[in-house]
């Protein structure tokens, strides 16, 4: 069903028809003080021509620096082929899946969808979505303290060691409810959860723990440890991962005796492009028996009338276009393109594929902390095992490195002293797949060069991002 | 015409009530609310031991196109639940009167009698249609 806009005229039309002079008179009944203003500080409309040009001047700030920076949101090759089919008007345009009849393309991708990733984390349930992993982890939270209907208490558990924007989201969107977010720290050597300081809450009422895999660090935590701890304390365990990694590490699902009740994270890793930001999405995974307890869309297959495959929504009860205040959320929508892109994605590479790239990352990594160490004056921070992340101890401040790094149009990794004071000095660097050896050697010469400049008291550098 | 039995209580939100001595109560829906959410696909159960209050949300019945809540026709405590209907939430559409959701300790019995009786629910659902 294609999108064909009124005209001027078909407008007048059918405002005469109706007896309405103008539009504005159909919203009569809105009072003065809740109209919105004109906004102000929009200019007037630009043609065609001046947008592209517009935002080609844009673009071309952007620049296409190095990518060492990892934090959340990976620089992977996707595939042409991905958003060439992505892109296609039966997917691009199709709209939200309500009526079952018209939309069998979209619910049989989003069930596929859903059946990959169920199996990738190796949980019973997958959702088609949410908006991205920081709000996938706070429904998360908000779902395990409903679910858990032995627990009193609204407290969760939650590491030190993840990711600084993921536990503002989750305090963002849990506060006005009542739930209490309590910190465990890391430990400062290996840079993984502080067992001993979760085993002391052992016995204290929580609904739930967080569990992240790998940490913000690049760690690996002692996840069979936690979830184990989470299931003999009655607390629901929630995994955040990176789908990526689930493809050469145990699934949440396998994680200690019993697996994990709900996993969540960012879905950006497979197949969305950086972006600045996003659009990523969110993906939501539970045990069968919380799926009512579940947010977010889920897409069924059933039988029709003449005993035929069919996909649609199911469980809708759920939602807010029905529940209302008692939904499980408010969201009720999913990120269709992202989750249309990562599936597809996922169907070019195939379990192989993504344990492949996984592997190259990890390996680039290696290299790469290789190279950086033999420099003789960064060392690794912490000692415990890393995915295609990890932190390095620098002989100065960071952000001054990262300037002198910018402005050889290298993006070199992420501050972590912005989030942990305690971890002075300290660079969070990534390495994917798409970095070759002599992305690698750049880095290393380059911060060699900087190190040493920046030793002798270097003077100011601007950020050109427009070298190459 | 939906089927309401002349011995047992009713509410305005179409619970039914029956006394069944010993000083417990059984609560379920009414025909009347069974046929207008249509097929019953969950019933959400309140854990025994659960106080009530007269009025308040205490289970939810969900049908394909809705979720309900049912609220507590008395002030009390839930005694025991209908754990049947987690495997077959349909047996309310077949038997709503039979097939009961909780059973409840009145803490004020007294308060069975300003319930509703089957001709003063047949008027509440004839002003609903």
């Amino acid at each position: 069903m294609p999108f064909i806009p009124h005209t001027e005229k078909e407008v007048q039309e059918m405002l005469s028809a109706i007896g309405v002079a103008s539009i504005d008179e159909l919203f009569d009944e809105i009072p003065d003080e809740l109209r919105a203003a004109p906004l102000e500080g929009i200019g007037p409309g630009l043609s065609e021509m001046e947008v592209t040009r517009l935002m080609q001047e844009k673009a071309r700030r952007d620049g296409q620096p190095l990518c060492f920076i990892g934090a959340g949101a990976y620089d992977h090759h996707v595939p042409a082929a991905v958003w060439q089919i992505a892109t296609r008007g039966e997917f691009y345009t199709a709209y939200t899946p309500y009526q079952a009849e018209a939309s069998q393309g979209t619910l049989q991708l989003l069930y596929e969808y859903q059946t990959m990733m169920a199996e990738l984390m190796a949980m019973e349930v997958s959702n088609a979505s949410l908006y991205d992993g920081a709000s996938a982890l706070a429904e998360a939270v908000l779902m395990a303290v409903r679910a858990n209907r032995k627990s009193k208490s609204k407290r969760i558990l939650v590491p030190r060691s993840l990711h600084p924007a993921y536990r503002a989201t989750v305090h963002t969107l849990v506060r006005n409810q009542g739930i209490e977010l309590v910190e465990l720290p890391f430990d400062a050597a290996t840079g993984q959860t502080d067992l001993a300081a979760l085993e002391a809450h052992a016995g204290e009422d929580f609904a739930a723990l967080v569990i992240p895999q790998p940490n913000f660090f690049g760690v690996l935590e002692p996840v069979d440890e936690m979830a184990d701890f989470a299931r003999k304390n009655g607390l629901l365990s929630i995994a955040v991962v990176n789908p990526l990694a689930m493809a050469v590490l145990a699934p949440p699902g396998e994680w200690g005796g019993d697996g994990v009740d709900i996993a969540c994270g960012d879905g950006q890793p497979l197949g969305a492009p950086l972006s600045s930001g996003g659009p990523y999405f969110g993906f939501l995974c539970c045990r069968q028996k919380y799926v009512r307890q579940m947010p977010g869309r889920l897409i069924g297959r059933t039988v029709d009338l003449d005993g035929k495959e069919g996909f649609t929504l199911t469980l809708q009860a759920r939602e807010q276009h029905i529940r209302r205040s008692k939904a499980t959320s408010n969201i009720c929508t999913n990120q269709g393109l992202m989750v249309t892109a990562a599936t597809i994605h996922m169907a070019l590479l195939g379990a192989e594929g993504l344990a492949q790239t996984a592997a190259a990352c990890h390996a680039n990594l290696g290299r790469l902390v290789e190279k950086l160490t033999s420099l003789g004056e960064i060392e690794p921070r912490f000692s415990g095992p890393v995915f295609h992340e990890t932190v390095l101890k620098l002989p100065m401040e960071v952000p001054g490195v990262l300037r002198t790094l910018a402005a050889h149009n290298i993006l070199g990794g992420y501050d972590l002293q912005q989030d942990y004071p305690e971890l002075e000095n300290c660079l969070l660097v990534c390495a994917t797949e798409t970095r070759t050896e002599e992305d690698l050697d750049k880095y290393a010469t380059s911060l060699q060069r900087v190190l040493a400049s920046r030793r002798q008291g270097a003077c100011a550098t601007m950020v050109r991002f427009d070298l190459e | 015409m939906s089927e309401i039995p002349d011995e047992l209580k009713y509410t305005r939100s179409h619970e039914w009530v029956r006394d069944e001595g010993d000083g417990i109560v059984a609560v379920g829906i009414t025909d009347h609310a069974q046929e207008l959410l249509g097929d019953l696909v969950f019933v959400e159960l309140p854990e025994v031991g659960t106080e009530l209050s007269a009025g308040g949300e205490c289970a939810v019945v969900e049908s394909v196109k809705a979720a309900s809540d049912v609220y507590s026709p008395l002030d009390g405590e839930v005694a025991e639940v209908n754990e049947t209907l987690a495997d077959s939430p349909e047996a309310i559409n077949e038997a709503p009167y039979e097939n009961w959701i909780f059973r409840m300790r009145p803490s004020d019995p007294s308060q069975l009698d300003e319930l509703l009786d089957a001709e003063a629910y047949a008027k509440v659902v004839e002003e609903e249609e």
